[in-house]
């Protein structure tokens, strides 16, 4: 039975679209993956021997212990966020005859071989053999390994456990936020309290038993939740949002473009990908405080200036003109049997790039004040930019676009629709301001560089309608491709 | 009204659709019947310029398909659920396509209320999004909006398919309605023979992409068309 389970499991795996991906993508994702477990593995080989000669006279073991807690709750809260139990996978077995029971320990069991329960693995391996070489107390090690193992599936089967519900998670966020706070405000050590649980079950091994029975406990409570839920109107259900309609009649005024960008509020509003990127383009406003005031970048590498300027009012129509005309794939083919002006869809679109930017670029005034006028400028020269040049720019890309978007699924590690174009035209995208800056400012001064950048912004915005001429051209001319390859199904 | 001249499609070596000549004059509610892969969805997605025809072109009133838009005007159309904004309200996707064809919401309001008794209630007002509606209930939404804006040409596939047996009763009544008075010409497939030849005044089969019947339809054809398929 387990080998039928294993199966199909191989098989999903393995003809899911994550496979069936570009090269390109593939590498990078593979890469990316390996970049983590090589994150992890140093840090677990290495911090040992760093906090030795970072902290001397302190026992390594303890430190790292007394970051434990932090790590746990912090754990927790991304679990919350990323991390769903994969119960609507069981659907299709539930008219055959297999026991429910079997399928929800199937369904439980799967969820240890998630990536959030591999990664630690990582760290606390490779640490616990290097504590086991310096002549620590083996059995200490090994004890404090596993403990650390089954404090991680704890978790995991706890977060189900909570299953979503905001209140345990505001309960789990207050906390490691009070944590955080009382330990950076000096208020209380939690750190060195809450390590002492750690060093005790270092000192006794036999402790083990205690998160080994927290597990096996919180294993069977989610059992007993889920065995007798498996039905089609409780956890294997759908759920659906009660719809509500904001008034949108204010849009009317905008003319013909008007049902589009009435459609694209919404669409951004009602589903999961794009809301987030629409949110996460506040964030990057927020990403200039990195580089902005950095020594290192203010004197050595300003072109990474403009790289972070370009960015922080671009967030949003880089995030979200790059999926164009996806976000609309799942009916592609009725817009395109409607009556509409291509010209029209995408100055929809257009438009709303450059309103966002816009307001983006507003947000950004108070740095201004913050880091002065020519960080300013750069801003300005970014805004420019992206509504004159990467706005048309990524609307040119787009008609490349051959891959399917489903609205619904999160954003967070949602490659989905993402090709090798994504990765191609990045290089205009930022590279292009960063080189015009880094050619005009080192012969011409700092004025320069600023201005040509803005140049081309507004170049680019003055030739607007003939581009947008070409784009249409190319749109239509990709037509039957795009409606052909959003049909495909991932 | 639409004149499908030499029209073929072919899928690398396979030959998915070979109509050599068909003609639908205005008016005509036009029935395609056909099993499974026989052609009729590659048809309908020619005539709404979706995927090009390998050879032959599709005129519909006087204007090629793939050649200008300008059939988009006076043509409505549902093909399947893709058709659908999943993330819209119903009400919300009748304003959108409204907009589109020319109606203000006063128009689609006064249009929609119409159809009341077609929707029974399950599709307005329930403050539901079009992905959480049942199949059904996206099918009413979907035919409902093919027909705004006072279209010539109405393109339908497989309409009966998912429908309740009181709704198919009332889209056939709607459909009768709908070419009453000849002015608008109705194009729809099924799989359902009894339905297709009550609505339908021609009734083309066709199988693995080639016209094999033309019939106008009389009392006989429901017996002819059974015993066609029964082989």
């Amino acid at each position: 039975m387990i080998g039928h389970f294993l199966k199909l499991e191989w098989k999903q795996y393995f003809r899911s679209s994550y496979w069936q991906k570009s090269i390109v993508l593939n590498v990078f994702l593979v890469f990316f993956a390996l970049l983590m477990v090589v994150n992890f593995l140093s840090l677990g080989v290495a911090s040992f021997f760093l906090i030795e000669e970072q902290m001397p006279g302190k026992d390594p073991l303890k430190v790292v212990n007394s970051f434990l807690i932090f790590a746990v709750f912090g754990d927790l809260v991304f679990r919350y966020l990323m991390q769903k139990l994969p119960v609507m996978n069981i659907k299709p077995m539930l008219i055959l005859p297999v026991k429910k029971s079997k399928l929800v320990h199937y369904v439980l069991g799967k969820s240890t071989m998630s990536f959030f329960n591999f990664m630690p693995l990582f760290f606390y391996i490779p640490f616990a053999i290097v504590l086991i070489g310096k002549e620590y107390n083996a059995a200490g090690a090994l004890g404090w390994l596993f403990s650390m193992i089954f404090i991680t599936l704890a978790s995991n089967f706890l977060n189900f456990m909570i299953n979503k519900s905001q209140i345990a998670f505001g309960v789990i966020f207050v906390i490691l936020g009070g944590l955080v706070a009382v330990q950076t405000l000096e208020i209380f050590d939690i750190a060195s309290h809450a390590g002492v649980i750690f060093d005790t079950i270092f000192n006794q091994p036999i402790l083990v038993v205690i998160p080994m029975l927290l597990t096996v406990t919180f294993y069977y409570i989610n059992y007993k939740q889920l065995r007798n839920r498996v039905y089609l109107d409780d956890v294997v259900s759908i759920k659906t949002k009660e719809a509500n309609s904001a008034d949108l009649s204010w849009a009317d005024r905008m003319g013909d473009v008007a049902p589009f960008i009435k459609n694209d509020i919404r669409l951004i509003w009602r589903n999961k990908r794009p809301k987030t990127v629409f949110i996460m383009s506040f964030i990057f406003v927020l990403y200039v405080t990195i580089f902005f005031g950095n020594e290192t970048y203010e004197t050595k590498m300003p072109a990474f200036l403009i790289f972070a300027s370009v960015f922080a009012t671009g967030g949003f129509a880089l995030n979200f003109g790059q999926f164009i005309p996806a976000w609309d794939s799942s009916y592609y083919k009725m817009l395109m049997s409607q009556n509409i002006k291509y010209r029209k869809y995408l100055e929809s679109k257009w438009f709303l790039m450059v309103v966002m930017t816009s307001f983006l670029y507003i947000l950004c005034i108070p740095y201004l004040f913050i880091y002065g006028l020519d960080e300013f400028l750069m801003l300005t020269a970014g805004a420019a930019f992206n509504i004159g040049f990467n706005s048309l720019f990524l609307l040119y890309a787009g008609s490349f676009n051959r891959k399917r978007i489903d609205l619904d699924k999160s954003a967070f590690a949602n490659y989905q629709g993402t090709s090798a174009t994504q990765f191609i035209i990045i290089l205009p995208l930022m590279g292009l301001p960063m080189l015009l800056f880094w050619g005009f400012s080192s012969f011409f001064g700092f004025n320069a560089g600023i201005i040509a950048i803005a140049a081309v912004g507004v170049l680019a915005l003055l030739f607007r309608n003939y581009f947008m001429g070409l784009i249409e051209k190319k749109y239509i001319n990709n037509k039957y491709a795009a409606i052909h390859a959003f049909d495909q199904k991932a | 009204m639409i004149q499908s001249i030499n029209i073929s499609k072919k899928y690398g070596s396979a030959e998915v659709l070979n109509i050599e000549s068909l003609d639908i004059p205005k008016g005509e509610s036009f029935g395609l019947v056909g099993n499974n892969g026989a052609g009729k969805t590659t048809f309908f997605n020619m005539m709404l310029d979706l995927i090009r025809p390998t050879t032959g072109k599709i005129v519909n009133n006087n204007i090629t398909v793939n050649e200008s838009e300008e059939w988009k005007t006076f043509t409505g159309s549902f093909i399947d659920e893709t058709f659908l904004i999943g993330y819209l309200t119903p009400e919300e996707y009748f304003d959108f396509i409204g907009d589109l064809r020319g109606m203000n919401k006063a128009d689609v309001k006064s249009f929609i209320s119409q159809f009341e008794e077609f929707f029974s209630e399950e599709i307005l007002g329930k403050r539901k999004y079009l992905r959480d509606l049942s199949k059904g209930n996206q099918k009413k939404a979907g035919i409902v909006a093919a027909m705004m804006g006072n279209p010539q040409v109405v393109v339908l596939d497989e309409p009966f398919a998912n429908l309740d047996p009181t709704t198919q009763i009332r889209l056939k009544k709607i459909l009768k309605t709908l070419t009453e008075d000849r002015e608008v010409t109705v194009l729809i497939s099924s799989h359902d023979l009894s339905h297709v030849t009550e609505v339908c005044e021609r009734i083309v089969v066709l199988d693995k992409g080639n016209v094999v019947k033309d019939i106008q339809t009389s009392e006989e054809t429901l017996k002819e068309l059974e015993s066609y398929f029964s082989v």
